[in-house]
């Protein structure tokens, strides 16, 4: 880390409201990120977890306040310093794996038509075949997304969202379609990857205990007003902000039922 | 005993049925046209098979007498050519309007509603006016295709545009993508193969357009042919020609559907 990531944070938010029209979905969130957390949001469905996200990525402007990306304000559109992955319609189904990563690199080098050749492309294949293995996805280069299964998709998902090497990584439930098993796989993707390409991580779960296991910092998004009348009035916070100490656990037992958000509160 | 929906014919039945109707019209227009053809020898209405043979050997393999011209591929030919033109360049506008209103909302804002209303018109009422404005030739026919077949290609298209998941561009976004870029790589190559729907979609109209236009004004065409002969109440030029057209845009949909399947297979695997 340089000093500059240690002095500012790389994300602050001052007093940010987010509305849409009278639906007050966020409320004087304040907030401050360093370079290298990895941060895990819960909450309530509808709580504005995805709208969050959707404003790190510039999809979305704050309604008033402030969201800062290095001291300034976070570019109002989406761009390659930060990476997102959906849960699903993240990979470009026309596309095969090698070409859904090249694309990236052939975005940057090629404005006209969108597309390399010869030696330059071979380059490029060979800085994506060495992503793609670390995903795991060297035996699936030549097929196209419909012929993968939801995990490899995901992967794919993710190799993609890094070849531009962004500094932020979004990742919106990216495992919440995925069963258990291939689940834990990729937590170790993920933290390896986290580590490796010296990334912050934004990631909304419904599980809690994914939350834990992957962070290094929990937000748990909830309305600290609530008006029985109008639901509309006010908006969520960030009511809990924990500092995730990684336990040499093993890893939790990801068949549990995720628990409601409710179990956590009661637990604090 | 299974119920009714739950039972699926094996696959050499269901070709049976299948051509199961065609052989009754067959056979039943055969009766009907022995029995007219009995009571009268020279009947016009339904024509004997052997009948509509002898009249399209004449048109397929002789020269015609007043022009020397072999009737049948003249009129095909004329016909095809107008078509081809007419949907090309209906699929291009079409296809350019509807990708730019579907993506640019900028672009959607003035054009949008012009694209509806013009949709609304019918194109038949403007034939007159593409006869005064570009004279009876072939341009007003081609034109006609057009105006009638660019605004639901354009609309289909603008559809399409829009169900593709905003995911993908914001993700291409994040890639780096420029707007340039992500049409030209991202949307375009995923429309290609809707628009190989759409324009077998369009055919059936666009045909209708064509014969129309070609028995308005014209002097050689298939829809020409059709209503000339009319005249003379001559069913045995009107039945083939009929069935020929209707061939033709047979094959013309089979081959789309190849075509389509052949160069964007992640779209059907996608699909299915
Ligand atoms: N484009 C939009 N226009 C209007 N309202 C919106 C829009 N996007 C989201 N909302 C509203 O904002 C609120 C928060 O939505 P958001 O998608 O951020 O929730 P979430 O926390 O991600 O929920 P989930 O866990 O179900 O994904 C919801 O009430 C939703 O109806
Ligand atoms: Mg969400």
């Amino acid at each position: 880390m340089t000093d500059t990531t240690q002095t500012t944070p790389l994300i602050t938010a001052k007093n940010l409201w987010k509305k849409y029209g009278n639906n007050v979905v966020l409320e004087r969130m304040n907030i401050s990120v360093n370079a290298g957390e990895f941060i895990t949001m819960v909450g309530t469905s509808g709580c504005g977890k995805s709208t969050f996200l959707k404003m790190l990525l510039g999809m979305e402007e704050p309604t008033s306040g402030e969201l800062l990306l290095d001291g300034k304000p976070i570019p109002n559109e989406p761009d390659q310093s930060r990476g997102i992955v959906f849960q699903q319609y993240s990979v470009f189904p026309h596309l095969t794996v090698l070409e859904n990563v090249i694309i990236a690199r052939e975005f940057e080098h090629s404005p006209l038509i969108g597309k390399l050749f010869g030696g330059k492309k071979q380059k490029v294949i060979e800085e994506a075949k060495a992503l793609l293995d670390s995903v795991g996805l060297t035996p699936a280069l030549a097929k196209y997304p419909h012929e993968l299964s939801g995990g490899m998709k995901q992967r794919l998902a993710i190799a993609q969202a890094l070849i531009r090497q962004p500094r932020i990584l979004l990742l919106d439930e990216p495992f919440g379609a995925l069963d258990p098993g291939i689940r834990a796989d990729m937590h170790q993707l993920i933290l390896k990857l986290w580590r490796e390409h010296n990334l912050t991580v934004f990631m909304v779960t419904h599980d809690l205990s994914e939350g834990f296991y992957l962070g290094t910092r929990l937000w748990v998004f909830d309305k600290l007003r609530r008006d029985p009348h109008s639901p509309e009035a006010y908006g969520a916070n960030i009511t809990y902000d924990l500092p995730v100490t990684r336990k040499k656990t093993p890893l939790p037992n990801e068949l549990k039922a995720p628990e409601e958000i409710k179990a956590a509160e009661m637990a604090l | 005993m299974k119920r009714l929906i739950n039972l699926t014919p094996t696959k050499t039945t269901r070709w049976l049925l299948g051509i199961l109707p065609f052989a009754l019209i067959i056979l039943v227009y055969i009766f009907a046209s022995d029995a007219r053809l009995a009571e009268n020898a020279s009947d016009k209405l339904l024509p004997s098979f052997g009948q509509m043979g002898e009249t399209i050997h004449t048109y397929v393999l002789e020269p015609s007498k007043r022009t020397g011209e072999y009737l049948f591929w003249v009129d095909t030919y004329s016909s095809l050519k107008r078509l081809f033109l007419g949907i090309a360049i209906a699929a291009l506008i079409g296809f350019t309007f509807g990708l730019l209103t579907g993506a640019i909302p900028t672009f959607y804002a003035p054009v949008a509603p012009l694209l509806t209303v013009i949709s609304l018109v019918p194109p038949m009422a403007l034939l007159p006016i593409l006869f005064i404005v570009f004279g009876l030739d072939e341009l007003s026919k081609v034109a006609l295709i057009v105006i009638g077949v660019a605004p639901f290609i354009a609309r289909d298209m603008q559809r399409c545009t829009q169900e593709i998941p905003h995911e993908q561009i914001v993700k291409a976004q994040t890639l780096g993508a420029s707007t340039w870029q992500i049409l030209v790589r991202i949307l375009i190559p995923q429309l290609l193969p809707r628009l190989i729907h759409a324009v077998r979609l369009s055919l059936g109209a666009g045909w209708l357009f064509l014969i129309a236009a070609e028995a308005i004004a014209s002097t050689d065409g298939l829809g020409y042919r059709i209503f000339l002969v009319r005249r003379y109440m001559s069913m045995d030029v009107i039945l083939p020609y009929v069935a020929w057209i209707t061939l033709l845009a047979f094959v013309l949909d089979w081959l789309l559907i190849k075509t389509s399947h052949k160069c964007f297979s992640w779209h059907y695997q996608k699909t299915q």
